[in-house]
């Protein structure tokens, strides 16, 4: 049923095309427990006593708390057990503590204030769901309603209210600015020089990922004085992470299972239902359901955030981009979650996938008194390639070149120098669009139907040119003075091949030791990657550093290596022990293990791979 | 509240069960009764995760009060199976790549399978028509609607 067309026509003689299983259909291994019904999300577990955890929210965007009264609730039937700020070990994180990335500024149920409208600021625990609701109902708060701000350019503001006191300014740390940087050549020199300046606003929604099963998780203790917890994650390890330290716990205390998702789309990795059941478990011994009802996964839930981006591009007269310039505000709402990152991959991105040999961005990511942002389907990609899209229509509108052959003229070539000092390899935009133009019977040039990726390139194309820097923007300016937000005018110059101070320092070109090893791979030939990748650097004239090496890159796979040796990835290898080496089993007493054949996949004595042994088909009725 | 004992035949066996007079059917399923297969995706009518069939009629069982089905003839995913041999709905489905993330096809299969007893070769605007209370986030529906006509014996190009 598959309706993939493979173009095998296109980057032929780069490919063995001995494929075992891209191209034919393959049905996922876990559809047979969905369509009987019987694969199990983290609410098919049912535990007898099981309590139901529910929260207070605010209906402010932005309110400080003067007092929160529970004694009502307290005394409402059903009623186990009210969980306070004071009651979460740890009440502040940030979900990429966990790899040392931002500062704790979240949490868990907000204490002293709240920043975004459904803020939890108190939990209940009751028998029953509907009881849990009534007595949330009948919790009253003290709210001092703050001014709030909605509008990320309004956030950056002299006098905008703070939104988080971890980040004053409403703007995320990125080393020394406010903003994420990213500077390569010089944009003035090329507005300076260009025919054409077209200049644009793009501004994207945050999108709800809306999965048909809300969130939530299931906690309870187990008998060895650890907890369960069934949790519908996409991110169960960081779930863990974050619920140990939350709640101040050794994680081999947690026993997290989850594996099977309704739906996420991104939705799913904020971990904040699974601390809530933890914790609940914890505070009254007995199993805790905390379980999004449909409106709270529409308000509560972390949507995409919601992007602005100003895209200004000098253009030539005959339709070559020289330089583009971006601002981006990413909407980040009352915490960080995962915008910062999406800002990094972001700037990574840029300028689209084409050659620009000056480009300059400052990206923001706002604090606002929205809901929390977090992560769906390329968030950080998806928005800024919308803006960068419609923009190249409007840069062919402007010049009057059809659009496909604008984008195939400014396309990456093989071995193009990109704006984050890496070397583009393996560029197909060239042949995506002949391809598009092909299909839609869209007349385009004969230049542009035999131009290729291969192609193009040039030392000019491959080196990093002079590159203008500036110090605009640096932490704690902001509320001194009001600063263009537009990227930077240049205050001093980074000379060409040389890498960039500060945080840039870490970004050099390409390492040839980060090539796959086509030999370990287990491929016949080479992979094109490398082979295009010696073209690319062959001509390179710039003095990086370490040009990446013909010599290191293997030019085809040694065919007299025994594959088995060319598999261990230490140098020791002809050390290892013998018991390591292919060929007949050591006799150990235990059968000898048979080798897994595809076709015959319940053979006896076979271990499948990334199948566990402990995987049971528990039926229900 | 007064809870109420009620009879009513599950997937061909007769069931007894105590149920409060608030309680919905979908919670009486999972929890009391223990099929599992309705899914509680907004418990207010609006996705369709929940759908059962109530005397041949698809259903959404979140908004059903459990009371009311006292006599009548429920049946689920649990009972689409004959035993190890699936049902052609289901064979569909895993053929034609129907179900992703599997939340909603529970539903979508209830919902398909009324259709089809009632009109056994329905037109493709018919299959549409008849999932349209039943949310998908993951296929885009496509593949469920041409895994329904080929379920029915048809292929998927007919009628579009």
């Amino acid at each position: 049923m598959s309706n993939v067309e493979f173009r095998k026509d296109i980057f032929a003689d780069e490919r063995d095309d001995d494929f075992n299983e891209i191209g034919k259909p393959r049905i996922r291994q876990d559809i047979l427990g969905h369509v009987t019904g019987r694969s199990r999300y983290y609410d098919d577990h049912l535990f007898d006593g099981l309590l139901h955890m529910r929260c207070v929210r605010s209906p402010h965007h932005h309110a400080r708390i003067r007092s929160v009264d529970a004694s009502a609730a307290e005394r409402m039937p059903g009623v186990r057990r009210i969980v306070r700020p004071s009651d979460v070990p740890n009440n502040l994180n940030t979900l990429l503590s966990l790899i040392g990335f931002g500062r704790d500024d979240e949490p868990l149920i907000a204490s002293g204030k709240v920043a975004y409208r459904g803020e939890p600021v108190l939990a209940i625990i009751a028998e029953t769901e509907a009881q849990a609701r009534a007595a949330c109902n009948a919790v009253r708060v003290d709210w001092e309603v703050l001014p709030h701000v909605l509008d990320v350019e309004e956030a950056i503001k002299p006098g905008a209210p703070t939104v988080n006191e971890t980040y004053p300014n409403n703007t995320f740390d990125y080393g020394r600015f406010d903003h994420q940087k990213l500077r390569f050549g010089d944009v003035r020199k090329a507005f300076r020089e260009a025919a054409h300046v077209v200049e644009a606003e793009y501004q994207m929604s945050p999108i709800e990922q809306a999965p048909v099963e809300t969130c939530g998780a299931i906690a309870a203790p187990e008998t060895n004085d650890r907890y369960l917890c069934h949790t519908g994650t996409q991110a169960l390890f960081f779930s863990l992470g974050t619920t140990a330290k939350l709640l101040d716990t050794p994680s081999s205390k947690l026993h997290f299972i989850g594996g099977t998702v309704g739906g996420g789309f991104g939705g799913k990795v904020d971990s904040l239902t699974e601390p809530m059941a933890v914790l609940g478990a914890m505070l009254t011994g007995r199993p805790v359901k905390f379980q999004w009802d449909r409106e709270e996964e529409m308000q509560v839930g972390a949507p995409r955030g919601g992007e602005r981006w100003r895209i200004r591009d000098a253009v030539t007269a005959d339709g070559h981009i020289i330089g583009r310039e971006f601002t981006g505000f990413f909407d980040s709402g009352a915490y960080t979650r995962l915008s910062s990152y999406a800002i990094q991959k972001g700037t990574g991105h840029l300028p689209g996938p084409y050659w620009i040999p000056n480009v300059a961005s400052n990206i923001y990511c706002v604090f606002t008194n929205r809901t929390p942002a977090t992560a769906m389907r390329g968030f950080g990609i998806t928005g800024v390639d919308f803006a960068i899209e419609c923009h190249m229509d409007r840069v062919a509108e402007t010049v009057g070149i059809d659009p496909i052959e604008l984008r195939i003229l400014n396309s990456y070539r093989d071995g193009d120098m990109k704006p984050h000092r890496r070397l583009a390899k393996n560029c197909a935009l060239v042949e995506c669009c002949q391809v598009v133009a092909e299909k839609a019977k869209w007349p385009i040039s004969q230049a542009a139907r035999s131009a290729s990726s291969l192609t193009g390139s040039s030392p000019e194309r491959a080196s990093i040119p002079d590159t203008a820097v500036d110090e605009e923007g640096k932490i704690g300016d902001r509320r001194n003075r009001e600063i263009d937000p537009a990227p930077a005018p240049g205050t001093k110059t980074v000379p060409a091949g040389t890498r960039q101070p500060g945080e840039m320092k870490d970004a050099g070109p390409q390492r040839p030791d980060m090539m796959p090893d086509a030999a370990a791979l287990g491929l016949k030939r080479d992979q094109a990657s490398a082979q295009r990748q010696v073209r690319a650097a062959a001509p390179s004239a710039h003095g990086a550093p370490q040009p990446v090496a013909p010599a290191q890159v293997r030019p085809a796979a040694p065919a007299a290596a025994p594959p088995a040796a060319a598999a261990q990835p230490q140098p020791s290898a002809p050390a290892a022990p013998p018991a390591r080496e292919p060929g007949p089993a050591p006799s150990t007493g235990q059968p000898a293990e048979v080798p897994y054949q595809p076709d015959k996949p319940f053979q006896r004595g076979v271990r499948r791979p990334g199948v566990s042994p402990f995987l049971s088909g528990s039926r229900r009725r | 509240m007064a809870r109420k004992p009620i009879s009513f035949t599950l997937n061909g066996n007769e069931v007894s069960v105590f149920v409060g007079e608030s309680a919905n059917l979908m919670e009486e399923l999972r929890r009391n009764v223990g099929d599992l297969t309705p899914k509680h995706g907004c418990g207010q009518g609006t996705c369709g995760a929940c759908t059962v069939m109530v005397d041949g009629e698809p259903q959404l069982s979140c908004i059903t009060l459990a009371q009311s089905v006292e006599g009548r003839s429920i049946e689920t995913v649990a009972g689409l199976s004959q035993g190890p041999v699936l049902h052609a709905l289901q064979q569909a489905f895993i053929d034609g790549f129907a179900a992703q993330c599997g939340f909603c096809t529970p539903g979508m299969l209830m919902a398909a399978k009324a259709l089809l007893d009632r009109n056994p070769r329905p037109s493709r605007d018919e299959v549409i028509e008849a999932i349209s209370g039943n949310i998908c986030r993951c296929t885009g529906y496509e593949p469920i609607v041409d895994a329904i006509l080929i379920a029915s014996g048809q292929s998927r190009e007919v009628r579009r």
